[in-house]
């Protein structure tokens, strides 16, 4: 599985790429997340807003940052 | 313990504990309105609209739109770059920018709670015409060989994001934003209620009127240029500035002070700098600041 936290490196990005990290550790699972700061790869993903969780390619959170329970869930969910 | 209620010390505890929680409540329940809302807008769907409109019309609806949506600096420089990519002339797309960060729906509700609806209406109202005026000049002269080179050349993908959200997700999404917003901007809020009641109880009636009144032409400017690094406190100065305009400042100048730092934040400039050329991003702040003083100078007119 593919994680990856788009963002350009605000405050609001980080916090999203820590709780995944954490959320994937939560799940008991070993996945890399990658957290890419580059705005042309932001936009070529099709993202206006950042930051964005994107899983095996498909947008699965855009602009805003999920709690923790949701984004276990989101994890889950994309990992069966 | 108990205060004389007409003591200096009562006056101001009183004016503390009304407005504090006259601002919560409408604090949540606008914000919640406006997210939820929100839900329904967001920048794929604005794009979409916005794509190969004519100017003008363009402009309009760009700087309505922008009234509704958030605006997190972080953004500003996909969404620049996936606007124009897809057929958003760069007029309308500037006029989008413009208007989602002035006119945010913390300012507003303050300004509602605190200074009644008139006055947030002017607010929101100058907003747009600031944003429709900027991105109709910008469109005008054509500045797209302004814009980096580089942006031209970046493909933007269009995969979609999530929009088939069901009624219960809107809602619920709407609540964590209302708590995570209310949870960091309502501490500076109430600092800025206590300050306000502060000056309300014990500053001297008048004492701004001398200093920063209508007779000075050049308090206008200098509010604007005060307002610029107070970006981040929107919500803790517009107290302060209430209790300020009771003293002698005139509406005018608070209304440009009060724009100044919302519409003209050094961070966001700084992150525009990566998708404008120099020459541009001086165009786009030299008629931001030119709007906001002129907006100041037609209250403290009109008033």
């Amino acid at each position: 599985m593919e994680i990856q936290v788009f963002g350009s490196g605000c405050p609001t990005c980080k916090k999203l790429y820590e709780m995944t990290k954490q959320a994937v550790l939560e799940n008991g699972l070993n996945f890399e997340v990658k957290h890419i700061t580059d705005v042309a790869e932001i936009v070529e993903m099709g993202l206006l807003r950042s930051p964005a969780l994107v899983i095996d390619n498909e947008i699965a959170v855009a602009g805003r940052v999920p709690s923790t329970e949701e984004l276990k869930e989101i994890i889950a969910r994309h990992n069966m | 313990m108990v205060i004389a209620k007409n003591s200096i010390f009562g006056e101001a505890l009183n004016f503390f504990i009304t407005d504090s929680i006259k601002i919560a409540i409408l604090l949540v329940a606008i914000i919640f309105f406006v997210s939820f809302l929100r839900s329904y807008l967001p920048p794929e769907k604005v794009k979409k609209v916005l794509a190969n409109r004519f100017e003008f019309v363009g402009n309009i609806l760009a700087a309505m739109i922008g009234i509704v949506t958030p605006f997190c600096s972080c953004s500003a420089v996909p969404l620049f770059i996936g606007f124009v990519e897809s057929g958003v002339p760069l007029g309308v797309t500037f006029s989008y920018l413009v208007s989602a960060p002035m006119v945010n729906e913390v300012a507003a509700v303050l300004l509602l709670g605190l200074f009644g609806w008139k006055i947030a209406l002017i607010y929101v109202v100058s907003g747009v015409v600031i944003a429709v005026v900027t991105g109709v000049i910008i469109g005008k002269f054509k500045l797209e060989g302004w814009v980096e080179d580089y942006v031209w050349k970046i493909k933007a993908g269009s995969t979609a994001v999530e929009d088939t959200k069901i009624l219960a997700q809107r809602i619920k999404e709407a609540r964590q934003y209302t708590f995570n917003l209310f949870k960091n901007i309502y501490p500076s809020v109430l600092l800025g209620v206590l300050l306000g009641a502060f000056i309300h109880g014990y500053a001297p009636e008048n004492f701004l009127a001398s200093l920063a009144g209508k007779g000075n032409i050049f308090a206008v400017p200098l509010a604007v240029l005060i307002g610029v690094p107070l970006y981040s406190n929107a919500a803790g100065t517009i107290p302060i500035v209430k209790a300020l305009i009771e003293k002698g400042l005139p509406l005018g100048t608070a209304l440009a002070f009060m724009m100044a730092i919302t519409a003209l934040s050094l961070p966001e400039m700084i992150i525009l700098r990566k998708v404008l050329k120099p020459k541009l991003l001086s165009v786009y702040i030299a008629i931001l600041t030119v709007g906001v003083i002129f907006t100041g100078y037609l209250f403290n007119w009109v008033m």
